[in-house]
């Protein structure tokens, strides 16, 4: 078995039992339990969660921001600092025209705008920060959300 | 209407598949699990699909050469060269058709003279017998047995030879048996058609669908098999593609001039979508197809010992995604297996008598089904073997 089978199973349904991932992956109940505790120990499985639809509660917004790097650091001690808000729900390091994208997600556009104005932009480092608010949701870690029923095949064929 | 005098007796007399009658009852029967498809589980691959699509938003919405297109020829012979090492010419040794199915029908009409034998391995797919009948032709089945894993058993192909034998027809990974047939029986059979002076018309459809470790062997790569075998392959089962209905024909050009002749008036060609989409599947399609064989091994090591621990005997199946256990043990037939099974536990296979008469004590059961579904289809034929116990 190997290391991105199982990952791979689990990032389709992380609710299957060893018992059902061992079936699956033709090996035994042991070698999955061992090779998904290595794999938690390593931090290579962060943790599982459940995805959500939630397009219409609150609101989800993706903040670019523009930041400072610090000698020696980069912009990792400001990145860990911003992640730290209950209100951030994800932070990236990027290329391009601005350094990191955040989402945060918030009750309201007044509750998200109030975190950009009073928590975020006032952080020593950060620059700018431009705001887009998620609209809909279309596809989130693979999985679409706005599929229709599937085409049945026929029940019976030669 | 005098529909005795106005209806072809030919046709009249052709029987029903077996499948069709089971097909009507699993039709009314609400929340089963099917084991009973035989086509895959997977949506055809998005860049095949996206192909198609292409092709539809160019405006390519006509005829093709009887051919088909010279692009998917020459894609053919590229891809029939690199898995079955076998070279044909893409301007006159390939044919596209609409599915193997109707190569086969065009491929017997061209071979066959009233009255002529044709051999066939059974338990087979359901339509080589028919076929045979509406080209006047006379289908006489070789029957395989477990004993040979329902392999061709090449003394028994030998012992059924008769001065009127023309054609033999192949089917290895089988549907339904999954069996596959070792290079060793292959050129056994090959020798055999030599001496004899057959035809092989040889239908590969799940030959990428191996599971065993072992190279797909085509009985037209044996020395001397080329010039006398029909190599038929298609799209539908390695690329989950059925419903593009693309399949072809790769042989000698005297055959394929004269099958061409008969597409021409009946088919013209298979659809300019499913030809552009075709090209797209032998030319990127390969990393998906083996992802989604993969799968199928998983499911079918796991069905296999699932059927095994609950009573049935199931031989493990070289390819195809079919498993074909014996029921024997259970001393009912078949047929009524399956229809207490259905009506029992909401499950469907095919009884094995579907797929001609040495089927019986069998079910086929495919399991190109999500794990899931096994896994509950298995639990409830467990429940039901432990209740004819």
């Amino acid at each position: 078995m190997t290391e991105e089978a199982l990952l791979k199973i689990l990032e389709t349904d992380a609710r299957l039992s060893d018992q059902q991932i061992a079936d699956r992956l033709g090996v035994s109940v042991a070698e999955v339990a061992a090779e998904r505790a290595t794999l938690e120990q390593e931090g290579r499985i962060v943790g599982y969660q459940t995805i959500v639809n939630d397009d219409g509660e609150g609101v989800s917004a993706f903040i670019e921001v523009k930041c400072t790097p610090e000698r020696g650091g980069g912009f990792d001690r400001l990145a860990e600092r911003i992640s730290r808000f209950d209100e951030v729900r994800s932070c990236y390091l990027m290329s391009g025209g601005f350094d990191l994208l955040v989402q945060v997600d918030a009750a309201d556009l007044l509750s998200v705008a109030r975190f950009v104005s009073e928590k975020l932009a006032s952080l020593p480092g950060v620059l700018s920060t431009a705001t887009h608010f998620r609209l809909k949701t279309y596809k989130l870690n693979g999985l679409h959300f706005t599929e229709e029923p599937s085409h049945q095949r026929i029940s019976v064929a030669p | 209407m005098d529909w005795n005098r106005t209806l072809s007796k030919q046709v009249v007399d052709l029987p029903r598949s077996g499948i069709r009658e089971f097909f009507d009852l699993v039709t009314g029967s609400k929340d089963i699990i099917s084991l009973g498809v035989g086509e895959p589980d997977f949506v055809t691959p998005w860049n095949i699909r996206e192909a198609a699509i292409s092709s539809l938003e160019k405006g390519h919405t006509t005829y093709t050469s009887n051919y088909g297109l010279e692009s998917l020829r020459r894609a053919i012979a590229r891809y029939v060269e690199g898995f079955f090492h076998v070279s044909y010419n893409p301007l006159c040794e390939i044919l596209p058709t609409v599915g193997v199915s109707e190569a086969i029908d065009l491929a017997l009409r061209c071979l066959i003279n009233p009255g002529d034998e044709v051999l066939y391995h059974e338990p087979c797919y359901v339509s080589y017998a028919p076929s045979v009948l509406l080209a006047y032709g006379t289908p006489k089945a070789v029957e395989t047995s477990i004993d040979d894993l329902f392999a061709l058993n090449p003394a028994k192909l030998e012992a059924a030879i008769t001065p009127r034998t023309k054609v033999l027809m192949l089917n290895f990974p089988t549907n339904p048996t999954g069996s596959i047939a070792p290079k060793e029986t292959l050129e056994e059979i090959a020798k055999i058609c030599i001496k004899h002076d057959l035809f092989v018309l040889t239908d590969e459809i799940y030959s990428e669908l191996r599971y065993d470790g072992i190279e797909h062997t085509s009985i037209a790569s044996l020395p001397g098999m080329k010039e006398r075998t029909l190599l038929l392959h298609g799209f539908s089962k390695a690329f989950a593609m059925t419903g593009f209905r693309l399949g072809y024909a790769c042989g000698p050009k005297e055959l394929i001039e004269q099958m061409m002749k008969i597409h021409s008036y009946t088919m013209i060609c298979p659809t300019i979508t499913s030809q552009e989409a075709g090209i797209e599947a032998l030319q990127n399609g390969v990393t998906a197809m083996q992802e989604m064989r993969d799968s199928y091994h998983r499911r079918r090591d796991y069905i296999v010992k699932r059927f095994n621990d609950m009573g049935m005997d199931c031989h493990l199946p070289g390819g195809a995604f079919y498993t074909f256990p014996s029921i024997k043990r259970f001393g009912i037939s078949s047929k009524e297996f399956a229809m207490r099974l259905l009506k029992e536990q909401k499950v469907a296979g095919v009884p094995g008598t579907a797929f001609g008469a040495c089927g019986e004590g069998y079910l086929r059961c495919c399991y190109a089904t999500a794990f899931e579904l096994l896994e509950a289809a298995c639990d409830k034929m467990e429940r039901f073997c432990a209740s004819l116990n």
